[in-house]
């Protein structure tokens, strides 16, 4: 077992990255992703890791490159962040059908305008049809743990699919905190070496990436829709082999004091640790109340989730996007479907909080429960609350 | 000189390879002068070879499937990337080889697009993988426009030609600006090779796309390529319009081999380009005053590159 040291999230990914002996890195810099590819360049120049950085001229040119580079059967990992993810947004959607792995870390950042560095989930949930797997970490050491777990899944040949580790932009990418780094033996142990069932190769031609006709495109489609909807099980396993081996437990969503609560507040990535300070002071204030944490985006964990809050009365999400005109915010609309009809569900109000960098405190998320129940009593008239906006 | 050249002999019409790693049976047109092209720079390099393609004609053609007319390792991610995507083969290729993963055997690596797709929309793309100096050959089959979409302008569009986005009327005679040199941007990259080519000269493509393969580092071929039902030209008259193109120094031939410039063809007696541009019904509204300027200009550019090769 590595040893735990006060180090930066940022670093640590790329620590991780190298530990997973990734071979092939094309990263262009956008803030705050920055420290994840200069560390990752530095270790590539002092030939700690054996790999080819390519500083492409663009993300659209970092995620073609990724391509290329599965294709041929290298290890793959970039990292990227806000309108550099939307400007790779047209390839995201090709490797995942055409099952290439990879794995990229979003430190995630709201999207302009105005133009903000600052931390939210609106660079992602625009891309969350792309068909990658997706975890949202909520601190370094899992950010860290979720980068291996990554690789591990992703290359296994039952998924071949690539892979996303959203880790919140500055809350996360830039904070120190104490974490545990595997050894290399371990690391070696728990990801086995890459090997592609097909890659470009003359001795063995193949044609990859062909037209789709009308006759066979919806099969294209399905054949990437139960891919990743079978991924789930090496997902699951994965983590379990995890646990064993590293003694850190991890599941598709995470409950905080959820067991027996009438009210449930729902979140992602790293907000959850303020949530937990915030469930525990309003406990001793004599609320009923918990936290369940989705840490496994896509495929979506309808069945855990609704295991996870099938005794509440009341669930308040909170979504860290705001998509004008929608209904609500990406999460709570997901989860409206995922209990929707379904008998004794509970009652389901979204808050949108936290864009572009305001921090959702302690007293937010009191505010958010406050809220929830009386929208229970009396429904509100619209179907999302944007919380915490100045009047003036 | 390249050291590289050295041990190439060249090809001629004795020792032309049978091997066919583009398969017949594809979807181009009749006639295609593109298709006929990609044959020869196939033909040039042979099966140890792995190709990145741009989305356009030739990836349609070749690939619907559950067909494919590829019988070396071919991949197509999307329109403005193939250079992109060349890089990370790459790359990836050296890092195996470098860890004893794949054999330490030389593969060549190819991108190619269209016009569109190399000047216009994949140009940051070509241009930041020739910055960087990744091995490998970029083949540009320029038919001077956007072809597969339905004949629309490109930058590389000649002056005066009509395409869907560029059609003459009461306010404008058709596509009114020059052809972009593409040769010309990748030359600026200091790139150890760049050369144009034409299907009608076959020998001498074949030879400048095997000098872009065995050139270390960045290499770049711009093939003149005919399209009958984009051009409205008739569909056997392909090789014959190519070869009035260099004729009439419209598509002048030539290499610039770490930056110095050679003609491949030195035309001394050039025929009048009239005589090109009425085998084409994409230029056929044109009136004298614009075609005497096309032949200003045409003469004007050809003397600029005569200028560069005694530079050499």
């Amino acid at each position: 077992m590595g040893k735990r040291i006060g180090v930066e999230v940022s670093i640590a990914v790329a620590d991780a990255v190298k530990l997973a002996r990734a071979e092939v890195i094309p990263a262009y810099p956008i803030t705050p992703q920055t420290h994840i590819v200069e560390h990752l360049a530095e270790i590539v120049a002092n030939g700690e890791l054996d790999a080819e950085y390519i500083p492409v001229e663009s993300e659209h040119a970092a995620m073609s490159a990724c391509c290329g580079a599965a294709a041929a059967g290298a290890r793959v990992f970039t990292s990227s962040s806000a309108q550099g993810l939307s400007l790779m947004s047209e390839i995201l959607y090709i490797p995942s059908t055409m099952r290439l792995p990879m794995v990229m870390v979003v430190a995630n950042r709201a999207m302009s305008a105005p133009i903000s560095i600052w931390n939210d989930h609106q660079d992602i949930m625009v891309q969350r049809d792309i068909g990658w797997i997706q975890t949202f970490a909520e601190n370094g050491q899992e950010a860290v743990d979720l980068v291996l777990h990554a690789f591990r899944v992703a290359e296994d040949r039952k998924v071949s699919l690539p892979m996303i580790v959203n880790i919140d932009g500055f809350t996360l990418s830039h904070v120190i905190e104490p974490i545990e780094l595997p050894t290399q033996e371990e690391v070696d142990d728990y990801i086995p070496p890459f090997k592609p069932k097909r890659k470009l190769d003359p001795r063995k031609p193949i044609t990859m990436g062909p037209v789709g006709i009308p006759e066979v495109y919806t099969e294209a489609k399905v054949a990437h829709d139960h891919a990743i909807k079978n991924s789930r099980k090496v997902i699951l396993k994965a983590w379990k082999e995890f646990a064993d081996k590293f003694g850190r437990e991890y599941h598709p969503v995470e409950s905080y004091r959820a067991e027996g609560a009438d009210m449930i507040l729902v979140t992602m990535g790293s907000i959850s640790e303020t949530a937990m300070t915030a469930i525990d002071k309003m406990r001793d204030d004599g609320k009923n109340v918990g936290l369940v944490r989705i840490r496994l985006w896509r495929p979506f964990p309808a069945q855990e989730f609704r295991a996870a809050t099938k005794h509440a009365k009341v669930l308040a999400v909170v979504d860290r996007c705001l998509p004008p005109g929608a209904v609500c915010g990406p999460v709570g609309a997901e989860l409206r479907s995922v209990f929707y009809k379904i008998p004794g569900s509970p009652k389901i109000f979204s808050f949108v909080a936290g864009l572009g960098g305001r921090d959702v405190t302690v007293e937010r998320f009191e505010e958010i429960i406050d809220k929830a129940e009386q929208f229970a009593k009396r429904r509100p008239k619209e179907l999302y609350e944007v919380i915490g906006v100045r009047e003036k | 000189m390249i050291p590289e050249f050295e041990k190439f002999k060249g090809f001629s019409a004795k020792n032309l390879p049978k091997e066919e790693p583009l398969a017949p049976g594809h979807r181009a047109c009749q006639g295609c002068g593109e298709v006929l092209a990609l044959r020869m720079v196939m033909k040039a390099l042979g099966k140890n070879v792995i190709v990145c393609s741009a989305t356009g004609c030739m990836e349609i053609i070749t690939s619907p499937y559950p067909h494919t007319a590829w019988r070396v390792p071919w991949i197509h991610i999307a329109f403005e990337n193939a250079a992109s995507v060349a890089s990370g083969v790459e790359a990836a290729r050296k890092v195996l080889q470098r860890k004893g993963k794949i054999p330490k055997k030389h593969v060549d690596i190819m991108a190619v697009g269209g016009d569109g797709a190399t000047g216009d929309i994949g140009l940051q793309w070509i241009s930041g993988a020739m910055e960087r100096g990744h091995d490998f050959l970029y083949v540009c089959l320029d038919n001077e426009a956007y072809m597969n979409t339905g004949v629309q302008r490109s930058g590389c569009t000649p002056y005066g030609a009509m395409t869907t986005t560029s059609p003459p009327g009461k306010q404008s005679f058709g596509q009114v600006t020059w052809k972009k040199n593409v040769p010309a941007i990748m030359a600026a990259h200091g790139i150890p090779y760049v050369a144009t080519a034409s299907p009608a000269y076959f020998i001498d493509l074949m030879n400048k796309v095997k000098k872009a393969a065995l050139v270390k580092g960045p290499a770049y071929v711009h093939i003149y390529s005919p399209c009958p039902t984009g051009w409205g030209s008739a569909g056997e008259r392909s090789v014959e319009i190519s070869k009035l193109a260099v004729d009439t120094k419209v598509f002048p031939l030539y290499e610039v081999i770490e930056g110095r410039y050679f003609l491949s063809r030195k035309i001394t007696k050039p025929k009048p380009v009239e005589e090109y541009l009425k085998l084409q019904r994409r230029f056929r509204h044109l009136d004298e005053e614009h075609i005497a300027y096309i032949q200003r200009r045409v003469d004007a550019d050809y003397e600029k590159l005569v200028k560069l090769s005694e530079m050499a």
